[in-house]
């Protein structure tokens, strides 16, 4: 079915506008950009439609990658039904972020540049799901990575942009060192990387491997997928222009790291222990995230710290054997985290760039469309029936419950708070009188359209998508029965905290105020993101950093070592004299010399050796 | 007549033809090094095209009597492994030629004399199969490198020259003692028949005399790699260097030494090489993190790669030392790697100073506003130097990384560390450099890259992607000759059954 072709057409998108992009009119890079991705998604729906049911997997070999004795690696693409879903979020998101980029960039400097990374992004992210064996999921994966540093890091004449983009990359490495060593413990095991290989053997495995090989890859799935405790690159990342966010730090990338551990399921089911750390870290995250989210003012920051919570949940799911409702919640995430930053693009793009909410306000009436649509992802998202959110959500609550009641209780309480602060940036966003000093002026249909498809995936992708019963052929079955009364306690959860924002935001405003000067000190805390960032930059890079330039460049390399060998030069012979022999640049001489020294310790080593034997 | 004699004589004929150059004559000079060195590059394809890719023993072997008593001969050969090392040699020399063209004004003809001298030096090391004449050549090509430190290079150049020139001499010493006391144990220099008298058990050492005959050849080649704690020359005598200088210093020179230690160290001395083997790992897993943390921390651009090279030939003696078929493998995969994308980060920061002149990172920031183009082809080369897929270190780190895995996982977790700090001091510096708001010098100075910067930079890169993606075009030669040399050593047994009952496990099932 030529599956090549899909990740191809959009590098190919990304070498003509990378190469030749700079002498094209606008309209040729839309063409090439846009045009790219539309045919990639085409292609992925010719495919899904010739393949059948899909039952197994599809796969295709194209050549060998890597060869060395009797291993290899083989540039191998497969599809099957969790293939699918991911193909259809990215190519089908991805157009649609493609589109409104074009409305949104359209007066931003670079325009060829910023089309070239976001199709070099769709290649990288289309081999990651297509991946055959984890060293080509890797490569899409390390792919990936490098977008999201090259776009974060856009402006990069701005210091805190670039600063962000490498933030985000190191961060991810650090992550990526476990998935590598994953990888390395997998090959001494199973003696391969395929897919199909390894969740064969791994029944047969010993436990205490399969647990290593599991927290392993979860560290690198961490990283991607801003966990804790590495979570601090997402929300710096927000420094990349919103399409961006929207595409890479919400809706797609973000979530392979969810992505991988439910392709791995076969691994985490016989490690257990590794699955519970998973589902522990996801629900930490959540919640903690999801308080950081209640104190922000950068309407991006709340969104930001929303999708490293949301992606807590997704480990949750997968962390108690839900991994149809991880990937369930990873596709209706989708949908409405990609509206609310899409649309909070259109209200910064409405205010020529200002992005925090205490200079918003009463944006309802001038950006009707763009306010209609984000409200439809913040009912999802909080988890209301029949939103997309509120199934998905409630699968992933569900399963927890029937593991351990505690992750429902705490994932609850997350959900009320999610509920909060989503309403609480749409109250300070669109309620009110407007507080602003600019002249908001609604988007252009090229931004719009794509947020009321958004809007309608947010509405309605919860049940016209049935994800859990579609994955069912890939995934272990779970045996849990509905419950009405946690349904209920989950969604009066999201509904109380839509009331209390509505309250302190809009009936009572000024209640917030006093509120935060009440507890002054826990506002500080959680406004400062519990300083995270502050305490590794002193525990971490500034010890790393220093102690390399003062102990071990200027200690150990030009003190000790060259000290040492400077020392010895000195003795050996006056430095001067050899300076002058050698400056003599008569190549006899210096032949000479060399000549004279080596008869003198051959001779030496000669007898010395000979007369040891 | 044997192509070998071509690739091997044509600089040393192109070295006396550039001296008979007339002084007036600037640009003859540039103009007949570029063409003989682009001669011999093609002389070389020739090589690679007429090379029996599924033999695994030494190719056009010739055998020349040359001195009567003692008696040596002129034997050279090429291998799997020689092979691309030579390539390496012929590709990066035209590639200096370019990068010197307007850099260079001050005897031009002696440097580009030199440079030609130097490559034929440097071919002659990856073929001699004579130990006298291996170490003929090995200070043969110490002789150019060190005036071209010495009289092209920066300020302290004179300093950094010596420093070179002395290291590398105690330990080239060390090896001449050992290879006349082979002779004197072997009765040959021929280094074919010492390997089969050792084979044969007709020559053999005790333990001691083994281990004290390993260690004067591998001091001579860790020096040369530079293995920790043997380094400190490289940083000088990168930074004094003229950029031709370093490009080749660290693409093709370091690369004598651990080509030495493949070719030489491992089958004569096999059991030394065991016993040493640990210890050897631990230097360079030393040597991976130190040379990363303290490139971190330069203020220099040249330094800071040159301390990333003690880092990135860490990897290479590690796989080495790995004694698997993939940390070999990996490790001949890295030294080319390190040779491109090293020669090329060295080749582009010339170009940068060339412009700015200054080394200084801190006198940078904005040039991607400025020079977008030479940006970008910094940008894949730093990628490529940090291990990115698709590109071509990723191969060479993952085989040396996997290889290092099976024959001890601990080496490979402390090993890996490298892979997160090279993003760390990589990154770094590309945001110094280029990232930012351009300063009025920058602005007024660091214009884009020309056509002739173009012709040297884009082969590099070519390079970079095509070893990255398609490995299968290089790799089986080598692997084969890496067999071989496991198989003279006798030590990779266990991996090999590990991995054999993997493979066959996964066809049974």
């Amino acid at each position: 079915m030529q599956l090549w072709l899909i990740p191809i057409l959009p590098l190919a998108g990304f070498l003509i506008n990378g190469l030749f992009g700079r002498r094209f009119s606008k309209t040729a890079i839309d063409a090439v950009a846009v045009g790219s991705v539309v045919l990639s998604f085409a292609w992925v729906l010719k495919t899904i439609f010739g393949l059948g049911d899909l039952n197994t997997a599809h796969t295709e070999h194209y050549f060998t990658w890597i060869q060395s004795g009797a291993f290899s690696v083989n540039c191998d693409f497969a599809i099957d039904r969790l293939t699918v879903i991911m193909l259809l979020v990215v190519t089908g998101i991805g157009s649609l972020i493609h589109i409104y980029s074009v409305g949104y960039m359209a007066h931003e400097g670079g325009y060829y540049r910023f089309f070239a990374y976001l199709n070099l992004f769709m290649f990288f992210m289309l081999v990651l799901v297509l991946a055959a064996n984890y060293l080509v999921l890797f490569v899409g994966w390390e792919g990936v990575g490098l977008c999201s540093y090259l776009l974060i890091g856009f402006y990069f004449d701005k210091k805190f942009a670039t600063n962000a983009g490498n933030k985000a990359f190191i961060v991810n490495r650090i992550g990526d060192f476990g998935f590598s060593l994953a990888i390395f413990m997998m090959v001494k095991q199973f003696g391969s990387l395929d897919f199909g290989t390894v969740f064969q053997q791994a029944a047969g495995a010993p436990e205490n491997v399969l647990f290593w090989i599991g927290i392993l890859l979860m560290v690198g799935a961490c990283g991607k997928s801003a966990q804790l405790p590495l979570y601090v690159w997402l929300p710096d990342a927000m420094a990349g222009p919103t399409p961006v966010s929207a595409l890479i730090h919400a809706a797609t990338m973000v979530t392979a790291g969810v992505y991988m551990t439910a392709r791995s399921w076969v691994i985490y089911t016989h490690a257990p222990a590794a699955m519970d750390i998973i589902a522990y870290i996801g629900i930490a995250t959540a919640f903690f995230a999801a308080t950081i989210g209640l104190a922000q003012n950068d309407i991006k920051k709340v969104f930001a710290y929303s999708t490293v919570s949301q992606l807590g949940y997704m480990f949750v799911g997968v962390g108690v054997g839900a991994f149809s409702a991880g990937i369930y919640h990873l596709m209706t995430h989708a949908f409405f985290k990609a509206l609310l930053f899409l649309g909070s693009g259109s209200v910064i793009h409405a205010l020529s760039g200002e992005q925090d909410m205490r200079n918003m306000g009463g944006l309802r009436k001038y950006i009707k469309w763009t306010f209609l649509t984000m409200m439809c992802a913040a009912v999802a998202i909080s988890g209301v029936p029949p939103f997309a959110g509120f199934f998905s959500k409630d699968a992933i609550l569900l399963a927890a419950y029937h593991h351990a009641p505690w992750i429902y209780w705490l994932g609850t309480i997350t959900a009320g708070l999610t509920a909060f602060y989503v309403f609480r940036a749409m109250f300070m966003t669109f309620f009110g009188e407007y507080r602003g000093h600019e002249h908001p002026h609604e988007s252009p249909p090229v931004m719009l359209i794509p947020l009321v498809i958004l809007a309608l995936l947010s509405v309605a992708g919860g049940f016209l998508f049935k994800v859990p019963e579609f994955l069912g052929t890939i995934f272990p079955a779970m045996e849990v029965p509905e419950d009405m009364t946690l349904m209920v306690i989950s969604t009066a959860a999201g509904l109380l905290g839509i009331l209390i924002a509505y309250v302190m935001y809009v009936a009572k405003p000024g209640m917030a105020d006093s509120l935060a000067s009440s507890v002054r000190w826990l506002y500080t805390v959680v406004y400062n993101k519990y300083f995270v960032d502050e305490i590794y930059d002193a525990t971490i890079v500034k010890p790393v950093v220093n102690g390399s330039r003062a102990v071990l460049w200027k200690g150990v390399d030009a003190g000790l070592i060259d000290g040492a060998v400077n020392g010895i030069g000195a003795r050996a012979r006056n430095v001067g004299s050899v300076l002058r022999l050698l400056q003599s640049g008569n190549i006899r001489s210096y032949a000479g010399w060399i000549l004279f020294g080596s008869v003198l310790v051959i001779v030496a080593m000669v007898a010395v050796t000979g007369g040891v034997r | 007549m044997n192509l070998l004699v071509v690739v091997l004589f044509l600089p040393l004929a192109g070295f006396l033809i550039a001296l008979l150059v007339p002084r007036s004559s600037p640009q003859g000079s540039r103009v007949w090094a570029l063409a003989l060195s682009l001669a011999t590059f093609v002389a070389s394809l020739g090589l690679l095209y007429w090379f029996d890719r599924n033999s695994a023993g030494e190719q056009f072997t010739i055998d020349w009597p040359w001195i009567a008593a003692p008696e040596i001969h002129f034997t050279i050969s090429a291998n799997g492994v020689s092979l691309w090392l030579i390539l390496l040699s012929t590709l990066l020399t035209p590639i200096c030629v370019l990068i010197s063209w307007r850099s260079i004004q001050n005897r031009v003809k002696e440097f580009y004399a030199f440079l030609i001298l130097l490559e034929f030096g440097l071919i002659g090391v990856f073929l001699a199969q004579d130990l006298f004449l291996f170490y003929v050549f090995w200070e043969v090509s110490l002789v150019p490198m060190y005036f071209l430190i010495g009289i092209w290079g920066h300020e302290r150049r004179i300093y950094a020259a010596v420093k070179f020139f002395l290291y590398t001499m105690a330990g080239s010493v060390l090896m001449l003692a050992a290879i006349i006391y082979l002779y004197v144990r072997a009765q040959t220099f021929n280094y074919p028949a010492i390997l089969d008298m050792l084979s044969s058990g007709r020559l053999s050492f005790d333990r001691g005399e083994q281990l004290l005959l390993f260690l004067a050849f591998f001091l001579a080649f860790a020096i040369k790699v530079p293995l920790f704690p043997l380094h400190t020359w490289l940083p000088d005598a990168h930074v004094e260097a003229p950029s031709a200088g370093s490009v080749m210093l660290a693409s093709v020179m370091l690369k004598m030494g651990t080509y030495g230690i493949l070719h030489f160290c491992l089958p004569l001395f096999p059991s030394a090489a065991r016993t040493c083997a640990p210890w050897i790992a631990v230097l360079a897993i030393i040597g991976i993190i130190y040379g990363a943390l303290v490139a971190m921390v330069q203020p220099n651009m040249k330094k800071l790669v040159a301390y990333s090279s003690v880092s990135h030939l860490g990897f290479v003696v590690l796989g080495i030392f790995s004694f698997t078929q993939m940390g070999l493998d990996g490790a001949v995969y890295q030294m080319l790697n390190h040779g491109i994308s090293t020669g090329a980060l060295f080749a582009i920061v010339g170009l940068l100073y060339e412009r700015r002149h200054s080394l200084e990172i801190a006198d940078y920031g904005g040039v991607a506003t400025t020079a977008p183009w030479l940006a970008t082809t910094f940008l894949i080369t730093t990628l490529a130097s940090i291990g990115l897929p698709l590109l071509n270190n990723f191969v060479g780190e993952f085989l040396v990384l996997q290889g290092t895995a099976l024959a001890n996982y601990t080496w490979t977790v402390y090993a890996s560390l490298g892979v997160i700090l090279s993003a760390c001091y990589m990154l770094w510096l590309y945001q110094r450099v280029f990232y930012g708001e351009a300063s009025e010098e920058v602005r007024h100075h660091v214009f884009d890259l020309n056509l002739r910067e173009w012709a040297a930079v884009v082969p590099l890169i070519v390079m970079m992607v095509w070893m990255g993606v398609y490995s299968q075009s290089f790799l089986p030669p080598v692997s084969r000759n890496t067999a071989r040399i496991l198989e003279q050593t006798q030590v990779n047994v266990p991996f090999r059954v590990e991995l054999k009952r993997g493979a066959e496990v996964s066809r049974a099932r």
